[in-house]
């Protein structure tokens, strides 16, 4: 789909995606509640609505009605302006990603980069909120995420690399044009390519805070890190922007790395992408209620000694293969 | 100064040997110095220019085991000191126990210890036989040594909950672990719901014996519920042994010196870990333990991990013990004194203190009774002293935290298992 008219095209366009991803994602948490509830053998939510459908709405809903707290001694003016950033921020990066063949907001020839780059900016609201809070825990929260974020850049854009390489472009439909008829980068080059889709996939993983890597919220720890002073609707921002994060970490993997739209039989693009997002998106949750979390050292010398010479080398291997396969 | 020191011979033997004088002895300053932090350490003259973030934990905090307050001195995330204060959830039990007779004291010490009830009755009624010189039937030893340990497993297993909700929070895996535990605790409450009518607060013993026999058909189910429980273990074991994540939080992390956890009385799983083989169970037999071999499981660690390793090795054993026991079950009475009528059925004619203690799931759960010789006063206790195992436990957080960032003080703080109903009484 597109209009002549660029921005009529933006906004059209952005309003569809960006509104379809909220509903995915405001349903993701429900879908999350159940799976979460068979693998704690409890049956999740079943009040609201059948199977609990309705919940969504209503914890929405019960949010938009709790008591608006700014603590008063906080800096009202980064206090607040916090939670909207980093849904904004998360939602920006959506304008780049290819959801079918011509489902672009904008097809930037830089895609990968602004994605990565918008991405990256996520850890200054979350800072914000951890300094404005005026609180300890919010404070120390702030403090493991930014050290958290300057560990996992570099493997996560090294990680990135790897497809630009291999697809010659940093245009996101241009990567996915690249692995159409099969050759996905996450099995072609056999092994490296899997490997380049991990550290990806876990890097991604420590952007946007989920298990094993929550460690700014560390709730046993930080009692909520960054979101401890925040309450009602604005912590509620907090939470759609980090499930709006994993979608779109698996709607950018998939893109990536499992060939986007491509897949057996004619279809429009969207049934394959689908399928796949939703398959890395179990995976997320599927982590995330298995495993501890790590201590922010642990992570950061993960990040550092392993995760930054595995990007190395995977970004010098795929040049080596394009040079010479 | 210079003369003394000169005059020494071994002064300017040994360089890089410090040395001091201690009572005029001379001795190194390495054999002087603790092998741990000092917990004593004095903050201002430490950081004289108040960089520090003092961080006060709790009362009111996720991962303090109910009411604890450790005040943290942080170096960024570093704990450069740690000072808990306890008293946050003081009932003055103790006290209490000066004003209740005898057969009225056991469902007020059920909530000190809240999460193992039936060893805090066992506690305190075989102290109170012990000072009326009253004998307990072997079939009602049998019931509390049955009841002791499966007790000991619902508690453990209650540990390692909220041990995984320390380590990953409620939502997350450590979530996951915590629901399945809690699952199988609840066939265990389940279990002495049958018993005795009540999940939580029992009333079953009582001076002499016990006040609830076995029901028909309850030790079938018994065991087939520790079975479930055993095989469920299993699956608990590659859920959490083996997981990375949580072998990277646990081994090395918290480490107990035997020599220190000696000293500041610590006993239980947590000196077990340390290497330390000392089990009362084992080494002063109480209720029907003479009658059972009972393995005692012991680490070397002395970390975190060690203390895991040890508290599932004593559920395995503890449901050999419970099963092995629920097959040899004697006749008999279940309590050798008449039912108890009144409060003051009990007395005791003479002032002596009597101390007993029992392995509770914890360590060395002591009680230091002393009874009153006059005459109206005599179906009430003058002094009932109750040592708790975590109190001594919760010792060792000044001596562990100082060195370790904060995701580590939780993790130490859960492994040492502090239930705060038992430490502030």
């Amino acid at each position: 789909m597109s209009f002549e008219n660029p921005w009529v095209h933006g906004l059209v366009l952005g309003l569809i995606i960006a509104n379809v991803s909220l509903g995915i994602t405001g349903y993701s948490i429900w879908f999350e509640r159940k799976f979460a509830g068979r693998m704690q053998s409890r049956p999740g939510p079943t009040v609201v609505g059948p199977w609990g459908l309705l919940q969504p709405i209503a914890d929405v809903l019960k949010l938009m009605q709790k008591e608006d707290i700014t603590p008063a001694s906080a800096d009202k003016g980064l206090y607040n302006l916090a939670p909207p950033l980093t849904v904004f921020v998360v939602l920006s990066t959506l304008a780049v990603i290819p959801v079918a063949p011509g489902w672009i907001v904008a097809d930037l020839h830089i895609g990968v980069l602004f994605a990565l780059a918008i991405g990256s900016l996520g850890v200054f609201p979350v800072w914000m909120a951890g300094w404005a809070s005026n609180n300890k825990y919010a404070l120390l929260g702030g403090m493991r995420s930014a050290a958290q974020s300057i560990s996992y850049e570099i493997p996560l854009l090294l990680s990135a690399t790897v497809p630009i390489i291999l697809a010659d472009s940093f245009r996101i439909s241009d990567i996915v044009d690249a692995q159409l008829g099969g050759h996905w980068f996450a099995f072609w080059p056999p092994g490296p390519g899997m490997a380049a889709f991990v550290l990806f996939f876990l890097c991604s993983l420590a952007e946007s805070n989920r298990i094993p890597f929550d460690i700014p919220e560390a709730e046993s720890e930080l009692v909520s890190g960054v979101s401890t002073e925040y309450s009602g609707m604005k912590f509620g921002l907090f939470q759609l922007a980090e499930y709006l994060h994993t979608f779109i970490i698996s709607l950018t993997a998939a893109a990536l790395f499992f060939g986007g739209w491509d897949g057996p039989g004619e279809n429009d693009g969207f049934v394959w992408m689908a399928i796949k997002t939703l398959t890395l998106f179990v995976g997320i949750f599927w982590i995330r209620w298995s495993y501890m979390r790590y201590r922010s050292d642990q992570l950061m010398a993960m990040c550092w000694k392993f995760f930054l010479p595995l990007g190395l080398a995977l970004v010098m291997f795929s040049a080596l293969w394009v040079h010479l396969v | 100064m210079n003369e003394i020191e000169s005059s020494l011979p071994n002064a300017s033997l040994n360089d890089g040997v410090q040395w001091t004088t201690v009572g005029g002895v001379q001795v190194p300053v390495e054999l002087l110095a603790p092998a741990w932090p000092d917990p004593f350490l004095d903050v201002e003259e430490y950081d004289p220019d108040g960089d520090l973030m003092v961080l006060n934990m709790g009362p009111q905090h996720p991962s303090t085991h109910g009411v604890l307050r450790v005040k943290l001195v942080l170096d960024g995330e570093i704990c450069i000191k740690c000072v808990p204060y306890l008293g946050y959830l003081h009932r003055g039990v103790e006290k209490l126990c000066e004003r209740l007779s005898y057969v009225q004291i056991t469902p007020i010490v059920d909530k000190n210890d809240y999460v193992s009830p039936m060893t805090n009755e066992l506690a305190i009624n075989m102290a109170f036989e012990a000072l009326v010189g009253a004998e307990v039937p072997r079939r009602a030893r049998y019931i509390r040594t049955i009841c002791a340990e499966i007790q000991r497993v619902g508690s453990h297993l209650l540990w390692l909950g909220t041990f995984g909700l320390d380590m990953g929070g409620a939502i997350g895996g450590g979530g996951s672990i915590f629901m399945h535990t809690f699952r199988e605790r609840e066939l265990l409450l389940d279990l002495f719901e049958d018993l005795t009518g009540c999940r939580f607060h029992y009333n079953t013993h009582t001076v002499g014996g016990n006040r609830h026999d076995i029901p028909a058909g309850w030790a079938d189910k018994a065991v087939k519920v520790l079975g479930i429980i055993g095989t469920r273990l299993n699956e608990y074991e590659d859920f959490v042994r083996d997981n990375h994540v949580f072998r990277a939080r646990t081994v090395g992390v918290g480490m107990v010196d035997p020599k220190l956890a000696i000293e500041l009385g610590v006993s239980g799983p947590v000196l077990r870990a340390s290497g330390v083989d000392v089990d009362l169970r084992r080494d002063q037999p109480y209720a029907a333990y003479d009658e059972i071999e009972i393995a005692v499981p012991t680490e070397t660690g002395g970390d975190c991990f060690a203390r895991y390793l040890v508290r599932v090795a004593e559920m395995r054993e503890s449901i050999r013990v419970a099963t092995e026991l629920l097959g040899g079950v004697p006749e008999g009475p279940i309590c050798s004194l008449k039912p108890v009528k009144l409060p003051g059925a009990v007395k005791a004619k003479h002032g002596r203190g009597v101390y007993t203690a029992i392995e509770s799931p914890r360590g060395e759960l002591g009680t230091f009774v002393v009874g009153n010789p006059e005459r109206r006063q005599s179906a009430i206790p003058y002094r009932c002293k109750i040592r708790s195992p975590s109190m001594h436990a919760l010792q060792l957080l000044p001596y562990l935290c100082p060195g370790n960032n904060i995701s580590d003080i939780i993790v130490t703080l859960g492994s040492l298992d502090p239930i705060m109903g038992e430490v502030d009484r």
